[in-house]
């Protein structure tokens, strides 16, 4: 039987502006060029501010040059330019040549520091294009209808019907209004968890879906290494991070090009976890740099609009993604607990191809296995929340100024300690924001219960112990197993009241049911399933670490506590 | 950075006519023009007719105001120095005319707790950090404010009116904040440092109340300075398994607001605190001591508080656990003192590692 889903109410929704001409992110590409020379000056500014004297720039210089040179021995990449090793050991020559020299106050270092970061610069900035924008998006949502009529109505001839839509599978749900609103109103900072690579190109579906112009979007650049998805990314208006490279000059370059796009108005994402999440766990703590960005940009915003005009305002939207299956899961917990456990966990190799990738698509569309996007409500740079005006509310509904938190002694002051632990008090907002609007699924539910309840009968192991399990004792009675679901239901419910949770609507109703409806689709397309009935109906597992990896994403509202 | 000319204009703004915050006052009216905020008209009146206020000769631009919105309206940069059992209901009370733009330094080494419904401090047997603050966090919790800071350290009032030589520490997580701070404050008899463990600066201050009292406590018994010397050390040890369980880093205590203040309230007849223990000590009870004071003495709060903490932390806490009997139940001194002697864990220094 199946559990079904409250009726998909996901409407379509019209753009909120009308051509493609009209978007940030065009005006952006077409003036490309200009654009890099400006981030390339800018950063170029920024670093002689960060290394005011000769003898630390060079010392920075020489470092980047070592680490690129060491990268491209040891880690290269089918996207790296071919030219690179030519040009680094140009760079080189250049250096070695200028530290051997005293100053003569030609500013030489300067240019070196120029040439570099222009090619940051360029290899950073994307390159979004409207017909190849129009494609990508056709392709997706046309390749996406056919396999999904067509595998979920059984008949020969169903692929070309559209009964079923994409709309229809992934829910998106939370302050839509509110962010087609906001988006007309201001700029906007959407910023995502991240689990899966499969999340840039479903977020960059969900932004289509819901009538906005494209994004800009922060995607690393190991993404670009599969040539599908460098073709997405790119003509969705992609900008590369690289994330081997961790040199000051493209550091700064990166979060300058960031900081200028959001200024001139580019609607923005960017994924605050760096990366995927390792443990399954919704992210904890997210990295500052380019969010540092969103609260520098709207500081210059403020700073630079002339008096009687608008400042514009930037808004940061937090975004959970909500999944029954994660493709990667096996390969992302295990790198979790190798990295966890050093050498105490000893992982096994079971990799997954293309053919997985295909059942995946296939068994997906099919399904029940829905996917869930839930946008968070708009905050201000600040972390405090926003109305539907654009106007930010402290705790009490009384209406705030943006600006004032960068006011010191009447006049906005630029202040970087000020502004780094502003960012930090960001990343806590979004973090609890994140938990708040999470969704819980009936198979996270059943993951976190489970696992948590071979752990209870178990105190004395440690988490690695525990892993190591024998057989006989990976059997969990079905009736102790219900009891506990109920009470952590319960206890969901009562986080969702005080604001602190959110959860599908089918984890409501009868605990039979969303149990098996958990069951079914707790990491549904792994070749070992993390959690299954055995034929006494009892609960047994066939992969302990990918159960921890789906447990892991209820962690952190202490809801073991009432199992 | 802006120049100074900007707005030196602006006053300085004080809550709290206190004797800590008379002090206070005074002590910025070396630098620019102060708004003192008195809750009471008979305080005003006094330092607008006698300029004197709880022993403080208050200073000329020391102009003593009634009303919280203006206060808020012209000073940028506040001082709210209340007792802590006030602070939220000050803060809740002068929040609605606070901008992101003010800067506010607090002045008070107490907790707030918020308990749950139908719960008295008397019935709550456990406290967690969700229900015990630092008064930064109520700041944050009940204004816009975010640029917070606290004063701590070694800062008797009186010795601050007659400028014996002194520091204090500013924490803040800003070091705008803690700029402001010294700019305001220094002078050639008083020394600013800066710390950013603004959470652990406050239990600093905070904590060591508990230490003052028992250290009162043996005075009043008449020991000497071996007593003194031994409750400071295991004092301090205490406070740091206690700070650290609350939220606060080792370095802290080892500072001007751990151990200097630690030192100077345990040796000092002008600690209201010292006097509560001194006073127990001659065997007056709690409420005979505390009806015999004009001002609160913030460290019998504590006690009561940290107690519940260190019970809900699982923390070791010899010194509280007595001093709550003594306080609260009806354990003598001299009985807590055997007690303690006899404590059979005696591990010198323990917090390093």
């Amino acid at each position: 039987m199946e559990v079904l889903e409250k009726k998909n109410k996901n409407k379509k929704y019209r753009p909120i502006l009308d051509g493609i001409p009209d978007w940030p992110v065009y005006q952006l590409s077409r003036n490309r060029k200009e654009f890099i020379e400006e981030v390339a000056q800018k950063s170029v500014e920024r670093i002689r501010q960060l290394r005011p004297n000769r003898k630390q720039l060079l010392d920075d210089l020489e470092a980047t040059v070592y680490r690129e040179q060491q990268r491209m021995k040891r880690n290269r990449w089918r996207v790296d330019p071919p030219d690179e090793q030519r040009f680094w050991a140009g760079i080189k020559e250049k250096l070695v040549e200028l530290s051997n020299k005293p100053d003569d106050g030609s500013g030489a270092e300067d240019k070196l520091l120029q040439r570099i970061v222009t090619r940051y610069a360029n290899e950073i900035a994307g390159n979004f294009k409207p017909s190849s924008y129009r494609l990508a998006r056709s392709i997706t949502t046309f390749w996406f209808n056919r396999l999904l009529n067509a595998a979920r109505v059984k008949k020969f001839g169903a692929i070309f019907r559209n009964k079923y839509t994409l709309r229809d599978k992934i829910q998106i749900v939370g302050k839509v209004k509110q962010l087609r609103k906001l988006a007309r109103l201001g700029t906007i900072v959407m910023v995502p968890t991240h689990f899966s690579n499969l999340d840039s190109i479903l977020i960059g579906w969900v932004i289509h879906a819901l009538g906005l112009p494209a994004f800009i979007y922060g995607a690393g650049l190991n993404l670009f290494n599969i040539k599908i998805f460098a073709y997405f990314m790119n003509s969705l208006g992609a900008y590369k991070v690289d994330r081997r490279k961790k040199n000051l000059p493209y550091l700064e370059t990166l979060k300058m090009y960031s900081s200028l796009a959001i200024q001139k108005g580019a609607h923005s994402l960017f994924f605050p976890g760096g990366t995927r999440s390792r443990s399954g766990a919704i992210e904890k703590t997210l990295k500052l740099g380019l969010l540092s960005t969103a609260i520098e940009a709207q500081r210059n915003i403020y700073l630079n609009t002339s008096e009687g005009e608008e400042p514009r305002k930037i808004f940061i939207v937090p975004v959970t993604l909500n999944y029954h299956f994660v493709l990667e899961a096996p390969d992302l917990i295990e790198e979790y607990l190798s990295v966890k456990g050093q050498d105490r966990y000893l992982p096994e190799q079971d990799k997954y191809g293309s053919f997985q990738l295909l059942r995946f698509l296939i068994k997906f569309f099919g399904k029940g296995s829905n996917i869930s996007v839930s946008i968070g409500r708009g905050l201000d740079v600040m972390g405090n929340y926003v109305n539907d005006e654009g106007d930010s509310l402290d705790a009490q509904g009384r209406v705030i100024k943006t600006r004032d938190y960068f006011v010191s002694n009447g006049y906005i002051t630029i202040d970087k300690q000020r502004e780094d632990e502003y960012t930090r008090m960001l990343s806590h907002r979004i973090v609890a924001e994140y938990h708040r609007i999470n969704r819980v699924f009936a198979s996270h539910l059943v993951a976190f219960v489970a696992f948590e309840m071979w752990q209870q009968k178990h105190p004395k192991l440690d988490l690695f112990g525990l892993l190591r399990l024998p057989e006989e004792d990976q059997v969990l009675e079905y009736a102790e197993f219900r009891q506990a679901c109920k009470r952590v239901r319960k206890q969901i419910y009562r986080l969702k009241e005080q604001g602190k949770a959110n959860h599908a609507t089918h984890l409501k109703g009868k605990i039979d049911l969303v149990i098996r409806h958990g069951m079914e689709n707790v990491g549904i397309f792994h070749l070992n399933r993390p959690l299954l009935f055995n034929k006494e109906g009892n609960i047994i597992t066939q992969d302990l670490s990918l159960l921890y990896y789906y447990h892991n994403r209820l962690t952190g509202y202490d809801l073991e506590k009432v199992i | 950075m802006t120049s100074k000319k900007l707005s030196d204009e602006k006053p300085v703004g004080v809550i709290g006519a206190g004797n800590f915050g008379s002090a206070v006052a005074n002590l910025l009216a070396r630098q620019r023009n102060v708004l003192l905020y008195a809750r009471d008209e008979k305080t005003i009146n006094r330092i607008l007719n006698k300029r004197e206020n709880r022993g403080h000769k208050m200073k000329k631009n020391v102009t003593p105001i009634n009303d919280l919105k203006q206060l808020a309206h012209e000073c940028d940069i506040l001082f709210p120095i209340v007792p802590s059992s006030h602070f939220r209901n000050m803060m809740r009370q002068v929040s609605p005319y606070l901008h992101p733009y003010h800067v506010l330094i607090h002045g008070t080494k107490g907790f707030d707790i918020t308990l749950p419904k139908g719960q008295t401090i008397e019935s709550v047997t456990k406290l967690s950090r969700n229900q015990v603050k630092t008064m930064s966090e109520v700041i944050r919790e009940e204004s816009v404010v975010v640029r917070v800071g606290c004063l701590a350290g070694p800062n008797l009032s009186k010795e601050l009116a007659a400028r014996h030589p002194a520091a204090t520490v500013i924490a803040s997580h800003f070091n705008e904040v803690i700029s402001i701070g010294k700019r305001l404050l220094r002078n050639d008899r008083f020394q600013v440092y800066g710390n950013n463990d603004l959470v652990g600066v406050e239990l600093a201050g905070v904590l060591k109340n508990i230490i003052a009292i028992a250290s009162g406590a043996l005075h009043g018994m008449g020991y000497g300075e071996n007593a003194r010397g031994l409750l400071i050390s295991r004092g301090v040890v205490e406070m740091i398994h206690l700070g650290r369980a609350l939220g606060g880093n080792t370095k802290a205590f080892l500072g001007l607001a751990g151990i200097g203040d630690l030192v100077t309230t345990s040796n000092s007849e002008l600690s209201r605190n010292f006097q509560v223990g001194n006073k127990l000590a001659q065997g007056m009870t709690l409420k005979e001591i505390l009806e015999s004071m004009d001002e609160v003495a913030e460290g019998v709060n504590t006690v009561r508080i940290a107690k519940k903490c260190a019970d809900y932390y699982r923390v070791r806490a010899p010194i509280t656990n007595t001093l709550y009997q003594v306080l609260f139940e009806d354990l003598t001194v001299k009985q807590a003192i055997s007690y303690l002697m006899r404590y059979p864990l005696n591990v010198d220094i323990d917090f390093l590692d």
